[in-house]
């Protein structure tokens, strides 16, 4: 039956070429146009690391004085202060965790063919690699005792090591940054948590750090930190933060493997911000938070706005373009008037007409579904040519070719519904009588 | 033109005419909002910075290994950079308006003793900055040479509370001394900053726009004397005229870079591009909403030429009748557009009242102004020409239904 239908539709829409086409342009427009924000929300409110993104936390604490402090409104200082991260780091008690802060290093190639380059640089401590799940191509990631032992060794992204030494194996071989010597102990995989979570502030979606350095040692040879550095009181700051200095500028990352051990931390954060208070460091009373990653990132807000405003724009698009489809679906099922008649007045239930009648809606949806399909792959490609940080992100991947699909026979039933109804209203008698 | 006829007819569809109304609605809605958030956006990037725009060049280094003595090195640079032809001033800072580079903020107080600042401003450090920027003093006068502090000597002050070797004085925009004393002289005057360091205001300036946090008061910015290296972060900015711009540009890189080969050029450009980089996805978002509400009147014109062409078909026969008669062809003519005239206005109607829901909506989660009533007739101009545009085809085509018609049967 549902063959014949088929048939019966691509037969009418046949019949009335320029209507049809009208149909399903104005699908395909709001398809297109839905879909391509929609990619690009679906791109930017991911998970940066699925599996992982549960068990990881990002812990805050509030070392300032009371100047501006609302009670149970302040949200706790965004980064560490030196001594914070270094009490809680060395306290272990989350099952890893990782203190880490931006930096930027001048990377001097041993090959003169190269000028010397700027690179981004992630100081950090031994667990951030196990932690986020970062992938070595060569060798391994530096252990808890060159942490302590302030080694000079570095841990490079895949990029950097075909950059300085072709595709090659660099473990072992020397790295100067900032004039001083590094040993290279790994060559970092494909990695590209989108966005790069664990800092925000660097707003980067696509790229990461090329170079990855202890952070006992990044303090040692005085190479540059970059990023955010909030000062309370009378804290201030040159371009590398003080330890002693009234400043938060460090990431403090923590995985907890269950919801209890979470709930275990933050209890332990309010005992340490106590004690911090007892001891006249902290003044407000315990503020402290404890985020996974998607709560970070929720807090922080990381779809921009204006890409949620275009995604209401697109719906609006499409609504208006689903009400134009069901005027002229209406038109069109209307002029059949007679056609139908007949078919009811020979036996054809209402139900069956019905369907036929969406049958023929899908129909103009399928197709519509394509042209929108086509239109969004189009529409990406003009994101993608947009300065926004987030641009070379917007692909379509599986699971959005599905709902471009599911959306455009969606919406298309949905602008059937009325005039297939409305159509099957009609009385056989009189339009056979008319005829 | 007689419009109850029109109305009866249009009882007879009702369906089909309640869906063009709430189409033109819709439309008329999301095309005034989207004006509206055009118009904003247009404005937002309009938002005066106060410097010589289209004089500035800014060169940033970066160093290689440990950095000589950053002063000395900092002071040879300036001087060879004065020396390059058709530059008028050289300057020092780390950011200028409009950067998306990072910013510096202060908290501003009255009263050391107040527990919340007054308001948010961005401060501004370095040497030769006003003449530099071409930034205008409307009351006191510029930093002298003896006010001014080393960077890291205010830095380490600052960590070890000793006030004195901080600076004193404070330049201010016009904004934030109308805030702070309305209608007095600001001259003369402390405030003091967030940790409670008080500063004796010496000048105040016209317009300047801080680096970014332009929420939290665009025109609030300060100046502080305290003297920048390049090894600081700060870049050099170099004020010239407008045509030797990229001639300035590229000696300066090629001088710093033969002073000391030993550091990299981070940064090499003028003062538009950077401003274009900060309000690029302004210019974006103002071009997809073009884009959008185009879209938006061709779909709706389509649709009104279909619904037109089918009740055109459909009334045939009434249209042959009516010809036979004795109605002209202009008669018919206007018998469609005064239909759609009707249609459009109250789909207009509608669609004012649902611009005024949207933009409430918007302001809720946006962050957005009231819509003001302005925005509402170009929604409405907007959609009477579409639909008398959109209709004038079929409305000629049923112009031209022979009166014959009338006689056959259907």
């Amino acid at each position: 039956m549902l063959g014949y239908y088929f048939d019966l539709a691509l037969r009418s829409l046949r019949r009335n070429k320029v209507l049809t086409a009208l149909m399903v342009l104005a699908i395909a427009l709001g398809i297109g146009a839905s879909m391509t924000t929609l990619t690009v929300l679906h791109v930017l409110s991911g998970d940066p690391l699925p599996g992982r993104s549960s068990t990881l936390y990002y812990a805050q604490v509030d070392p300032r004085d009371m100047n501006g402090y609302l009670p149970g409104k302040s949200q706790p200082m965004y980064q560490m202060s030196w001594i914070d991260g270094m009490n809680l780091l060395r306290a272990k008690r989350a099952d890893r965790q990782a203190l880490m802060t931006g930096g930027l290093v001048a990377v001097q190639p041993h090959n003169t063919m190269l000028d010397p380059f700027y690179e981004a640089a992630r100081y950090t401590t031994a667990d951030f690699f196990p932690m986020f799940g970062a992938p070595f191509e060569y060798g391994h990631a530096w252990n808890a005792s060159d942490d302590e032992a302030h080694a000079r060794v570095v841990v490079i992204s895949a990029a950097l090591n075909d950059k300085l030494f072709g595709e090659t194996d660099s473990t072992g071989q020397t790295l100067r940054l900032s004039g001083a010597a590094f040993r290279i102990v790994g060559v970092l995989g494909n990695w590209h948590p989108n966005p790069q979570f664990y800092d925000l502030l660097r707003k980067s979606y696509d790229e990461n750090e090329g170079v990855y350095v202890p952070l006992s040692s990044s303090q040692d040879v005085g190479i540059h930190h970059d990023g955010s550095v909030d000062c309370w009181g009378k804290g201030g700051t040159g371009i590398n933060p003080d330890h002693a200095s009234r400043c938060a500028w460090l990431q403090f990352w923590v995985q907890l493997d269950t919801p209890a051990e979470a709930a275990v931390y933050k209890t332990f954060l309010i005992h340490y911000s106590e004690q911090q208070n007892a001891l006249g460091r902290f003044q407000r009373p315990p503020n402290v938070q404890l985020r996974d990653v998607m709560q970070w990132l929720d807090y922080n807000q990381v779809v921009p706005d204006d890409v949620r405003l275009q995604t209401w724009l697109a719906f609006g698009f499409l609504l208006v373009c689903l009400v134009n489809t069901m005027g002229l679906m209406l038109a069109k099922f209307m002029r059949r008037a007679g056609e139908l008649g007949v078919r009811r007045a020979l036996g054809a239930s209402k139900r069956s007409l019905f369907a036929q009648l969406l049958v023929e809606s899908g129909v103009v949806g399928l197709a519509g579904g394509i042209g929108g399909l086509l239109l969004a792959l189009l529409g990406l490609w003009l994101v993608r040519r947009q300065p926004a940080e987030y641009a070379p992100l917007a692909h379509l991947d599986p699971t959005m070719l599905l709902a471009t699909f599911l959306l455009a026979l969606g919406a298309s039933l949905l602008a059937g519904l009325l005039p297939a109804w409305r159509a099957c209203q009609i009385t056989p008698a009189l339009q056979l009588k008319s005829h | 033109m007689d419009i109850l006829p029109i109305l009866s007819t249009l009882r007879r569809h009702k369906l089909t005419a309640w869906l063009l109304v709430l189409e033109i609605a819709l439309t008329c809605a999301i095309v005034c909002n989207a004006v509206f958030l055009i118009g904003q956006r247009l404005q937002h990037m309009d938002m005066p910075s106060g410097i010589a725009e289209h004089e500035l060049v800014q060169v940033q280094l970066g160093y290689i290994g440990d950095t000589p003595d950053a002063e000395v090195q900092t002071q040879t640079d300036v001087a060879a950079l004065q020396q390059i032809p058709g530059v008028k001033q050289v300057g020092l800072d780390r950011y200028l308006p409009f950067s998306l580079d990072g910013s510096s903020n202060t908290g501003i107080k009255l009263d050391p003793q107040q527990q919340q600042n007054t308001l948010d401003a961005g401060q501004y450090l370095g040497q030769n900055l006003l003449p530099t920027l071409g930034v205008r003093l409307v009351a006191g006068r510029n930093f002298e040479p003896g006010e001014y502090v080393d960077f890291d000597t205010a830095v380490a002050a600052l960590n070890s509370g000793d006030l004195k070797g901080l600076p004193q004085v404070m330049i201010i925009t016009q904004a934030i001394a109308e805030r702070l004393w309305p209608g007095q002289e600001a001259l003369g005057k402390t405030l003091y900053t967030d940790s409670g360091i008080p500063f004796r205001v010496i000048g105040v300036i016209a317009v300047l726009a801080r680096q970014n946090n332009l929420q939290q008061g665009a025109q609030y910015s300060t100046y502080w004397p305290i003297r920048m290296t390049s090894a600081d972060g700060a870049s050099y900015f170099i004020r010239c005229a407008p045509q030797d711009k990229e001639s300035v540009l590229k000696t300066a890189v090629a001088k710093l870079k033969q002073l000391n080969p030993n550091r990299v050029v981070l940064k090499a450009r003028t003062y538009d591009q950077a401003r274009r980089a900060f309000f690029a996805n302004d210019r974006a978002m103002a071009g997809i909403l073009v884009g959008v509400i185009a879209a938006l009147l061709i779909v709706t014109a389509l649709g009104i030429v279909g619904l037109a062409n089918f009740w055109v078909g459909q009334r045939r026969r009434t249209i042959g009748v009516r010809r036979a008669l004795g109605a002209t062809r202009s008669n018919i003519l206007h018998y469609f557009q005064t239909e759609n005239f009707l249609l459009a206005t109250i789909g207009i109607a509608l669609g004012m009242v649902l611009a005024y829901g949207i933009n409430l909506f918007l302001m809720l989660h946006y962050e957005l102004p009231r819509l003001p009533v302005i925005y509402f007739p170009v929604g409405a101009i907007a959609l009477w020409l579409i639909g008398q545009l959109a209709v004038l085809g079929p409305a000629l085509r049923a112009s031209h239904v022979p009166p014959v018609v009338a006689t056959r049967s259907a």
